[in-house]
């Protein structure tokens, strides 16, 4: 019953807070929203016996992604209202097709059916005696290794093309070498100069 | 020996033609004429091989295409018939190559020439040697394509250019016909080969016309043509006739001849007047067994023949081209011989086309020695007086011209001797045609009178013309330049030796071979191939009492009575059993009286009738000299004041300037509708520029929708997954 | 999972292991060694890799089979793909040299991307699950978005890049959603999994499934109405990058879609045909008018791919084994004809630099007839002229959808390749009689050979061609 109860929450939640980072007029706001979304969905996560996964969300996905946006999102010096302004041009016609597109997929969740077999073909529900980062581990490191190499390309991916398409070396900044620094001897660090009183060093 | 006749010229044609330029013009002659001289020998052995010895026979060379139930082989059919268009056709051919050596000796591009002239003997000797419809329509394409080759050989001379696609075009209308009828054959009787087709027809066998599942007799089967059914034969008949029409000059179809004089004149000479003109005559005959079911084609087959034999004579008589002369002469000519066989005189008219072929192109080759030695002077009227300076041809251009107008004595009885009946060429053959008509006219067929007259006035029109040619040409003092006149001269050897060969055809041919064609003979003479004739049986005492003792014919004669007796040898046999398929329709076609010996029984032209050719030629020859010798310049005098008649004559009734205005404008008005109408507005309009606008329209406001804009796309995007959801979820709810 | 286990299944992952560790390895070596040398030694131990990764495929991979429970399928469909896909990508980072270099883009991580990408590409060609495929999809993707962006100074790039990424992003979430219903229908991720769940009968939500994951698929074939991207990424791109897109990707994604209809859903036949029916009629008409009004020659291409993308559909659509074959033959003669196009396209290089404008080709064949005789071969090819070979490639899709008895799709087909002739011959003609007086430097001598080669090809296949012509006969289509 409770978590009957929890559930709706944290799907009427997320719902709508998704519908008004869409809408909010605010960007900053916006971005509010998403996290509060992300959070409804942890609360889904909890509510699945997912913690871990739960934590997770909250950790990278409230605590890194969305800060960062938020970030991004003051720092730029974008006017939101002008890019908005085309939108109620556009919101008949785009109203139109979502109408139509959520009648569809209404009608999906309406006469939803899985298929007979869709029981027996289902993945083993986590097993007992077992935490859910040990599951996870034994599965992502097992049965889906594969996925989860790939995984890891796919992140290398995204770690060169962020380098390839905006790192740039350019001259004249000056960085720290700590071999330099460290190899450097009496010899070239210092210079003895013996000056005569009343001269200064500019010759 | 028969492919060597028929391929060798082919053979010789394209080696002339491919390797001429290599092997030079001497080789080339060479090669081209001792083939066809080569065929020419040939061509007589075989003659007598068939005519004689009665050895037909069919060489299949090869199939030709076999698409369904059409079944075309290509094959050499020797019988009587093809037999002596051989002949004809082969010494015409070999006479002209040898005569073209001194006639082109000047041309630079005489490789060409005697290889367009092979060409066309090749191309002829498959027509004649066709045994089936569409092998002929190929030599009947294959003539039209050399002669078209060699009226525009003076390619470089526009005149030649248009006279050449002039005939062409002509033609083509003729052989729509042509192409037609063997249609129509297949249609009806599912294959195009002679002895199928002539067999179903003379047996009356069932046959199923194309489209309809009922089995009906031959003649009786009914083909609609322009939404009127027609009977079929008639219709066939007909077709095939247009065919004829166009190949042979016929009125209406006639045009093209003389300005197909265009050409070298030896290639007027053989293709113009001996050979290609007078397929269609070959054609009918040919097809005999058709028209004599066809009582209403052939009566077209006459009116037409009798008509272009008076109309083509009555130009004639206005002509000052020498050469145009003959070539409505030849018109002319060609029309006895269609009227005949549209009287059923089949016999007759092959006959003539053997005579004609010798003395036409005796005349032909003459007027070409005329036209050579005067260094090519064409105009009658800048000639005259040439017999002193070229006798040789003076002479052979007279007997040309008797044997033309028929020169001859019928036969009478004076002082109780038989005299007379005897004449140059022309006299047996188209003094039969004349006679002929009358006694078909006499037993009631409906067109023999007046085609009787016409041929009577005609003859008188024609002997007008051939001597006003030869008074203006020979005769009278020269008219044209001193000088032209002091060189004139006459050919060598090379060019009078085939003339002189000619005109001992031409003198003799028809002594000879009268009684072989349409004589008494004649059952022998033609086996299968033809209907011999009235005087096969000896109707006519006059001929029998020359030959006495000639029991054997005498029995066919009487054996033919009742078409029942056997006859001693085996030919008369055959001949037995095919006068009996006649008998079998006797009653269907006693109208037209093709063929069918029995009316001719104790028949005998009055005397009046033989005599009547005899009185009108000595008429036309008396009329020439009054106006051409005795009041010389009269004609020029009456051509000068241009009367109404004169120069509707000159101007060959009008026929060019007719058909200039309706066709050629009319096509070209057409054209323009079909052009600029038609074709640019609404095909191109509607068609291909409007398809190609509106893709190009459609094409740019594709362009545009094509903005660049990220949410545009995506938009466009969402707008396709709802899209195909949709789709998805209708076609799934339509199944 | 036994070490057993685990060295089968990675026998059968030879190709993605050589290209994986091949890809970090070089990585390393471009980073650490310096100098002028580093990059071209990186690209051409790159060029190898791929090229031995494809023929790896052919020769080191003895046995085929599943691994990962399911989640990998080694096949003679993925074989053969994956064949191609190596031999084209190193072919594409040949004609690349010389062009990076030129523009001063040389950077060993082109070629370590290209190489991830071509990872990426086997990994959607033996996907057997819904996640690999995605996350063989998204590997390849991010490459690719990396890549079109590569010439990051250059403003059209990266807005090329942009627009790929954000609308790649948004195929990648339909195609996520697709997947979701499908799992909550199935159960299960795993193909074969699915293929048994679809037994059952099909219902509205794995029907709606399906077609969002079919959107997201094409979406990365560039198949209407998800072809928008299409031109401004090909003409925004650095002309080595799209010569790259026009063609492995385009036969990993191709492939993959075939084998997602055909295995899973090949029980959904009836609901899924018409989709694919609509799309490629889509594709091919708005490829073949699209195409019309160009004057880029990128963009011209981009069309082209559209339209020939279209094609594969339509072979895809006969769902049969027929259209199946269609489709790989058709996809091979596609890839040399693009890859020829875009070596004659690399070829347009003046003094001043590179030309893109189908009007800089006129006349070319007065000045340099090899070239000219190379596009006109080429383009009569991608256009499907007879006899060229890309006349058969066609001739084999309409047959393969005539066998299916969807005769309607066989006749729109020729009827947009009639449209689509215009603007190849357009092409041709400008080659060939328009009077111009551009001038081309030499070519480098890998696009000069890529060039002719394919030029050459487009001939010379045509007994192999026949072979297969006589084969199909002799054997009957359905055994091939």
């Amino acid at each position: 019953m409770l978590a009957t109860l929890a559930f709706w929450a944290f799907s009427g939640v997320a719902i709508a807070s998704a519908f008004m980072v869409v809408i909010a007029r605010n960007p900053v706001r916006s971005v509010l929203f998403l996290i509060l979304a992300f959070f409804s969905a942890a609360g889904l996560f909890v509510l699945l016996g997912a913690e871990f996964l739960a934590m997770l969300l909250i950790v990278v996905y409230v605590g890194a992604v969305a800060v960062l946006f938020l970030f991004v999102v003051m720092m730029l010096d974008i006017d939101f209202a002008e890019l908005k302004q085309g939108f109620l041009s556009y919101l008949p016609l785009g109203g139109a097709f979502a109408l139509v597109l959520a009648a569809l997929l209404a009608m999906t969740v309406a006469t939803w059916q899985a298929s007979d077999q869709a029981q027996s073909l289902r993945a083993a529900a986590m097993p007992d005696g077992m935490s859910n980062i040990e599951a996870l581990g034994t599965v992502i490191y097992d049965q889906y290794v594969y996925f989860f190499q790939a995984a890891g390309l796919v992140l290398l991916v995204a770690m060169i093309g962020a380098i390839v398409l905006t790192l740039r070396h350019k001259d004249g900044v000056k960085r720290q070498s700590v071999t330099a620094q460290v190899g450097r001897d009496r010899k070239e660090a210092i210079e003895m100069l013996d000056i005569k009183p009343g001269q200064g060093i500019g010759e | 020996m028969a492919p060597i006749i028929v391929f060798g010229p082919l053979l010789a044609s394209a080696f002339a033609g491919l390797f001429g330029n290599y092997i030079g013009h001497r080789a080339a002659q060479i090669v081209t004429t001792a083939t066809v001289v080569l065929s020419a020998i040939l061509s007589w052995i075989v003659f007598f091989d068939v005519t004689m010895g009665g050895n037909t026979y069919t060489i299949q060379v090869l199939q030709w295409m076999s698409v369904g139930d059409f079944d075309v082989s290509w094959a050499i059919k020797i019988d009587n018939l093809s037999a002596v268009m051989l002949v004809v056709v082969n010494t015409v051919s070999s006479l002209v190559h040898i005569y073209s050596w001194g006639y082109m000796s000047h041309d630079p591009h005489r490789a060409r020439f005697f290889s367009y002239l092979s060409l066309f003997t090749f191309a002829m000797l498959a027509l004649v040697t066709a045994d089936n419809f569409l092998q002929l329509f190929f030599g009947w394409e294959g003539v039209g394509l050399a002669s078209y080759l060699l009226i525009g050989f003076w390619y470089k001379k526009k005149s030649a250019n248009d006279a050449a696609i002039k005939a062409f075009v002509t033609n083509r209308v003729g052989d729509f016909g042509f192409a037609l009828g063997i249609m129509a054959i297949f249609s009806v009787f599912g294959s195009v080969n002679f002895e199928t087709v002539f067999s179903a027809i003379s047996n009356n066998e069932l046959v199923t016309v194309a489209g309809s599942t009922l089995a009906v007799p031959a003649q009786d089967a009914a083909l609609s043509f322009f939404g009127m059914s027609f009977n079929a034969i008639e219709l066939i008949a007909f077709l095939l006739f247009i065919g004829a029409m166009g190949k042979s000059a016929q009125f209406f179809l006639h045009v093209w001849l003389p300005d197909a004089m265009e050409g070298p004149t030896p290639v007027s000479a053989l293709i113009h007047a001996a050979t290609m003109v007078t397929a269609g005559v070959f054609l009918v005959c040919r097809s005999f067994e058709i028209y004599e079911l066809a009582p209403a084609a052939s009566a077209v087959v006459t009116v037409i023949g009798a008509i272009t034999a008076l109309f083509a004579a009555t130009v004639g008589l206005a002509q000052n081209d020498i050469k145009r002369v003959v070539a409505y002469s030849t018109c002319s000519q060609l029309g006895y011989m269609f009227f005949a066989a549209g009287l059923g005189l089949y016999s007759a008219a092959m006959f003539h086309l053997f005579t004609h072929a010798f003395f036409k192109a005796l005349l032909f080759l003459g007027c070409g020695a005329v036209i050579h030695g005067l260094h090519d002077e064409q105009d009658m009227r800048k000639m005259g007086g040439l017999y002193k300076m070229m006798p040789m041809t003076w002479v052979l251009m007279l007997i040309g011209t008797l044997a033309l107008t028929g020169v001859g004595l019928p036969p009478f009885t004076l002082f109780g001797m038989e005299l007379g009946g005897f004449g140059f060429a022309g006299f047996y053959s188209k003094d039969m045609i004349i006679e002929e008509a009358f006694m078909m006219g006499q037993e009631g067929l409906f067109f023999g009178l007046p085609a009787f007259w016409i041929g009577v006035v005609a003859a008188l029109l024609t002997s007008f013309y051939s001597w006003r040619l030869i008074f203006m040409t020979f005769h009278g003092s020269f008219r044209g330049k001193q000088d032209d006149y002091d060189h004139a001269h006459d050919s060598n050897w090379v060019m009078t030796g085939p003339l002189v060969l000619l005109a001992i055809g031409a003198v003799f041919a028809g002594a000879f071979f009268k009684d072989s064609f349409v004589g008494k003979d004649a059952f022998n003479f033609w086996g299968d191939a033809l209907p011999a004739g009235p005087y096969a049986e000896g109707n006519y005492p006059e001929y029998a009492d020359g030959y006495p003792g000639t029991s054997e014919y005498a029995d066919v004669a009487h054996a033919t009575d009742d078409h029942a007796a056997p006859t001693s040898d085996a030919a008369s046999d055959d001949h037995a059993t095919d006068t009996h398929a006649d008998a079998g329709h006797g009653e269907a076609v006693a109208d037209a009286g093709h063929g069918d010996e029995e009316h001719h029984g104790g028949h005998h032209p009055p005397a009046w009738v033989l005599w009547a050719p005899f009185i009108v030629t000595w008429t036309g020859f008396f009329a020439a000299i009054w106006f051409y010798l005795v009041k010389e310049g009269m004609g020029a005098r009456i051509a000068a004041r241009g009367g109404p008649l004169h120069s509707f004559l000159s101007n060959k009734w009008y026929f060019d300037e007719i058909y200039h205005f309706i066709f050629v404008r009319g096509a070209k008005g057409l054209g323009d509708l079909f052009w600029k109408i038609g074709d640019v507005r609404i095909i191109d309009g509607w068609g291909p520029n409007g398809v190609a606008g509106t893709t190009l329209a459609f094409a740019k406001r594709m362009a545009k929708a094509q903005s660049g804009y990220l949410y545009h796309y995506a938009f466009v995007m969402l707008i396709g997954v709802v899209g195909l959801l949709l789709w998805a979820q209708v076609s799934a709810g339509g199944q | 999972m036994t070490a057993d286990m685990l060295s089968q299944d990675l026998s059968l992952l030879i190709p993605e292991l050589l290209l994986a560790g091949g890809a970090m390895a070089l990585l390393m070596l471009g980073v650490f060694m310096k100098g002028e040398g580093a990059n071209k030694l990186v690209q051409w131990l790159a060029v190898v890799l791929l090229a031995g990764a494809g023929l790896a495929s052919l020769f080191l991979v003895t046995g085929e089979g599943q691994a990962f429970d399911g989640g990998f399928i080694f096949d003679g469909l993925a074989r053969f793909s994956k064949v191609a896909i190596g031999v084209v990508a190193a072919i594409a980072l040949l004609l690349a040299m010389p062009y990076l270099k030129a523009e001063k883009l040389g950077k060993i991580e082109y070629s370590v991307l290209m190489t991830l990408a071509v990872t990426g590409m086997f990994m959607m060609v033996s996907a057997n699950d819904l996640i690999s495929m995605y996350m063989g999809i998204e590997l390849q993707s991010l490459s690719l978005y990396v890549l079109a962006a590569f010439n990051r100074d250059s403003l059209r790039a990266s807005e090329a890049g942009l627009k790929y990424f954000v609308l790649g992003a948004l195929s990648s979430g339909l195609l996520l959603y697709g997947s979701s219903l499908v799992y909550g229908f199935a159960g299960a991720t795993g193909f074969n999994e699915i293929a048994i769940a679809v037994q059952s009968g099909p219902s509205v939500g794995l029907t709606f499934g399906l077609v969002f994951v079919i959107c997201g698929l094409a979406f990365k074939v560039s198949a209407a109405p998800f072809h928008m991207w299409t031109p401004d990424v090909y003409e925004g791109a650095p002309t080595p990058v799209t010569a790259f897109f026009a063609t492995a990707p385009k036969m990993a994604a191709i492939v993959l879609l075939a084998r997602v209809l055909i295995e899973p859903f090949g029980g959904m036949v009836e609901q899924w045909r018409d989709v694919i029916w609509i799309v490629a009629v889509l594709s091919m008409g708005i490829g073949a008018f699209g195409a019309l009004t160009q004057t880029n020659i990128k963009r011209l291409m981009a069309y082209s791919s559209i339209s020939n993308m279209g094609y594969a559909l339509v072979a895809i659509a006969s769902a049969s084994q027929t259209g199946l074959w269609a489709l790989l033959v058709y996809m091979i003669l596609y890839m040399i004809g693009v890859i020829g196009s875009f070596g004659a396209i690399l070829s347009m290089r003046t003094r001043e630099g590179m030309v893109e404008q189908i009007s800089d080709l006129a006349g070319i064949a007065q000045r340099n007839p090899g070239l000219g005789w190379s596009i006109t071969a080429l383009m009569f090819s991608i256009g499907g002229l007879p006899f060229m070979v890309g006349f058969f490639g066609k001739f084999f899709v309409v047959f393969a959808a005539v066998q299916e008895g969807m005769l309607i799709l066989a006749v729109l087909a020729v009827l947009f390749s009639v449209v689509g002739a215009a603007y190849y011959l357009r092409v041709v003609k400008t080659v060939w009689f328009d009077e111009g007086e551009v001038e081309f430097v030499p070519a480098a001598v890998s696009v000069y050979w890529v060039t002719r080669l394919a030029g050459l090809a487009t001939v010379l296949l045509l007994p192999v061609i026949g072979w297969l012509v006589f084969r199909a006969y002799s054997v009957g289509l359905a055994t091939l």
